[in-house]
């Protein structure tokens, strides 16, 4: 019976706490809470798809996560006039010889017999492709680089409705999933992680300095949203007068109006990829992840393809997390690779999962909301529980000072001590596995 | 054709910062190594107990300066090393008692230790910057050059010059010393036996009466010392940034693999295997490719292989190019 109350009781007690907010904070604050936390949740199923059932160590969220948002980019601004015709034909032509010398390269690993001939054959293709790529590749990027640099600079995307990114987002990070997965996934599970967290350190840093493809550190600013701009609305006639009849004034209705809309879409998302996730669990594809999870030699003994499985399920989780990170760049309109962080995109998310109940997908969307809204008010409790506890402290201490301005941090400790504790006492999550 | 000055530009460039590198690295590597030899996790933890050693050092460092103790021409921090490496080794030895033991007697599996890690890694970035805050801080004083690039223009008479920092000096010198007393401590004492005896064959270690708790804890302090040098010279050579700590995690990791993880001496040519890579590969090669070339032929071109802001793509690539083709490392590691 207590058992299953849990999972709704928990839920509403994470509903409570967000409305909570609304009424002791602003609303604002608590939608911002809840569109963050619907976003956390399919990331938290993108990686409890991968842990949960197939128990891949997957560390690199962030560099999907990252796909994500630089999709949206691609698919939804508008062109930069002329910048296909200065260099990007040529940019793409440089990343097809490279990637066509790549392909070389393995072809003559596999078709050519052992021995010293194949290393030095596969060296010289290696070694050739790459200047040729350079060649090709440096010409056209300087080109479309030179492109008015402080506005634009780089190759547009393609001017296509938002909303379409973020299955692209999805489709991104599944390619670069196949990539990895095709090279990293027979390696055991701490070499998988490692090759993941270093994996999505690289795509940042592709990020950050292609300036061609997204504009690098400059950022990309004012991408086009699913949902109509505050200022339109409050010049709008009939929304201000809706907004009267409802006793709100119209900038509070606009804004409010704004993120009502992206959490709806959003846990229209949530829904859609909980609902499939749910299907997929308790499918016999389901059932076989978990047999394969629990015993991979018993799974292959009785005939299961193993390395396809797991490539196919680190390419699904991966993909979710690329839509969710494109959701979460049209949600703030702008691309800043900078803002990419393992800590908060890789390791939050993990804590997530594990806090929730890792196997259970409803365990991942509980602690998808929870923990978001923790790292939030954590950072806003920090400094005024630090003011109460150096209140003993003379007036104007540079120790006191020091300890308020650093109170900020205190979300890092606090997401290490709930993982600790979860882990400690309850190991299997908030809502475990059945 | 001038070998000379090519010769010189190349040691001022890649030489000397591979080898400062490449000896920080190998120390950081040791530690995650003898970690997962001895308690068999990987320990995502170790860039923050490095940054957590080195924030301690770099706090006694200050303390030392303002009541004006020095040591002359060394960085202060040196006086304020050991200091470090108590409270770093305190710190380790009170976290396996409140986290990791209780996994130990459990004998969970290695995945949950890691996950365990990434908690303990939550709460020592967070103390770092709590305490320190998440700004950039130098703390290296004393002088700055062993050898100066004017001086060894002055000595030679090459156009090129070549400048050793009192840092990368240092680093190296430490790193011997250390590495050192470690293999000695291995190899010679009654207790660095029994860790090696631990680490190759856990129950035939346990048979034969060694105290694994025991093992467990010179293991820790071994680590907290290898931590606190290596934060602390990475920081006297560059700078200390808590964030610039945690990245450093994918080249130590990258350097233990390569070299095979659980083997010290792998750890040690993982570390210089990847700085040399990364140093070279991002190198610009224009000065030192038309000291070589006839003057007709100069290249106006960088001739760098990628910016460096791709190092870590250096040594990912390295670490996946090991594992396709020699899985268990350089050096025959564990492979559990």
């Amino acid at each position: 019976m207590i058992a299953q109350l849990r999972a709704p009781l928990l839920f509403a007690l994470v509903a409570l706490l967000i409305i909570g907010t609304g009424f002791l904070q602003s609303w604002n604050t608590a939608l911002y809470i809840l569109n963050m936390g619907l976003i956390s949740a399919i990331m938290a199923l993108g990686v409890n798809l991968q842990w949960g059932f197939a128990g891949l160590f997957n560390i690199g969220v962030m560099g999907f996560v990252a796909l994500g948002g630089l999709a949206t980019v691609l698919v939804s601004m508008p062109p930069t006039p002329g910048a296909w015709s200065a260099g990007g034909l040529r940019i793409l032509l440089g990343l097809a010889l490279g990637a066509a010398s790549i392909v070389a390269a393995i072809a003559i690993w596999n078709r050519m017999r052992p021995g010293r001939g194949r290393t030095l054959a596969m060296l010289a293709v290696l070694i050739g492709g790459f200047f040729l790529f350079r060649e090709v590749f440096d010409g056209g990027v300087a080109a479309v680089e030179a492109i008015s640099p402080a506005t634009t600079g780089y190759l547009g995307g393609l001017g296509l409705p938002v909303i379409l990114a973020w299955p692209v987002g999805g489709l991104l990070a599944a390619a670069a999933a196949w990539i990895i997965g095709k090279t990293a996934l027979g390696l055991r599970s701490d070499y998988l992680a490692i090759a993941t967290l270093g994996i999505a350190e690289i795509i940042i840093a592709i990020m950050k300095n292609e300036d061609w493809l997204s504009r690098g550190v400059k950022n990309v600013n004012g991408i086009p949203r699913p949902l109509p701009y505050e200022v339109d609305l409050q010049n709008s006639a009939a929304f201000v007068d809706r907004a009267a009849s409802l006793g709100l004034d119209p900038v509070t209705a606009s804004t409010l109006y704004v993120k009502l809309g992206y959490g709806l879409l959003f846990a229209a998302v949530l829904i859609l990829i909980l609902v499939l996730a749910q299907l997929a669990l308790n499918s016999p594809w389901g059932r076989m992840m978990r047999a394969i999870r629990d015993n991979e030699v018993a799974a292959e003994a009785m005939g299961k393809d193993v390395k396809r499985r797991h490539l196919q399920i680190f390419i699904l989780g991966s993909a979710i997390c690329g839509v969710a990170g494109a959701m979460m760049t049209s949600l703030d309109s702008l691309l800043t690779p900078g803002s990419y962080q393992p800590l908060r995109f890789t390791f939050l998310i993990w804590v997530m999962v594990i806090v929730g109940g890792s196997g259970n997908n409803w365990g991942a969307v509980l602690g998808g909301f929870l923990i978001f809204f923790l790292w939030v008010q954590v950072e806003a409790l920090g400094p005024i529980l630090m003011t109460k506890f150096t209140y003993f402290l003379p007036e104007g201490s540079p120790l006191a000072q020091h300890l308020v301005e650093s109170a900020a941090h205190m979300r890092l400790l606090t997401m290490g001590v709930i993982l600790l504790l979860v882990l400690r006492f309850s190991p299997r999550g908030l809502i475990p596995e059945k | 054709m001038d070998i000379l000055n090519a010769m010189a530009a190349l040691t001022n460039f890649v030489l000397v910062p591979a080898v400062a590198y490449g000896s920080q690295l190998a120390l950081g590597a040791l530690g995650v190594t003898l970690i997962y030899g001895i308690l068999r996790f990987s320990n995502f933890a170790h860039g923050d107990t490095m940054a957590f050693g080195t924030m301690i050092t770099i706090l006694v460092t200050w303390w030392l300066q303002s009541v004006g103790v020095g040591l002359g021409p060394l960085p202060t921090a040196l006086l304020a090393l050991p200091v470090g490496i108590v409270v770093t080794a305190l710190l380790l030895l009170g976290t396996d008692r409140i986290v990791y033991r209780f996994y130990r007697r459990q004998k969970a599996a290695p995945v949950i230790l890691v996950i365990v890690s990434m908690g303990v890694m939550f709460i020592m970035n967070g103390l770092v910057r709590i305490i320190i805050g998440p700004g950039d801080q130098r703390f290296s004083d004393g002088a700055r050059f062993i050898l100066s690039v004017r001086e060894f223009k002055a000595m030679t008479g090459l156009r090129e010059g070549i400048a050793i920092k009192t840092t990368q000096g240092i680093t190296v010198v430490t790193a011997v010393v250390v590495v050192l007393i470690l293999f000695w401590f291995l190899s010679r004492t009654r207790t660095g036996k029994s860790m090696r005896a631990f680490s190759d064959n856990e129950d035939l270690a346990l048979l034969s009466g060694i105290n694994p708790e025991r093992v467990v804890m010179y293991t820790w302090i071994i680590v907290g010392v290898l931590a606190t040098v290596a934060g602390v010279l990475y920081g006297l050579d560059k700078s200390f940034k808590p964030f610039t700590y945690f990245q450093l995690l994918l080249p130590i990791f990258a350097a233990a693999i390569v070299g095979g993880l659980g083997s010290p001496l792998g750890a040690i040519a993982g570390g210089f295997v990847i700085a040399f890579s990364e140093v070279t590969v991002t190198y610009a090669f224009k000065k030192v490719a038309n000291y070589l070339l006839p003057g007709n032929l100069e290249v106006d071109a960088l001739l760098q292989l990628l910016s460096t802001d791709y190092k870590f793509a250096v040594s990912f690539a390295i670490l996946i190019i090991v594992l396709l083709f020699r899985p268990t490392g350089l050096f025959k590691g564990k492979s559990v």
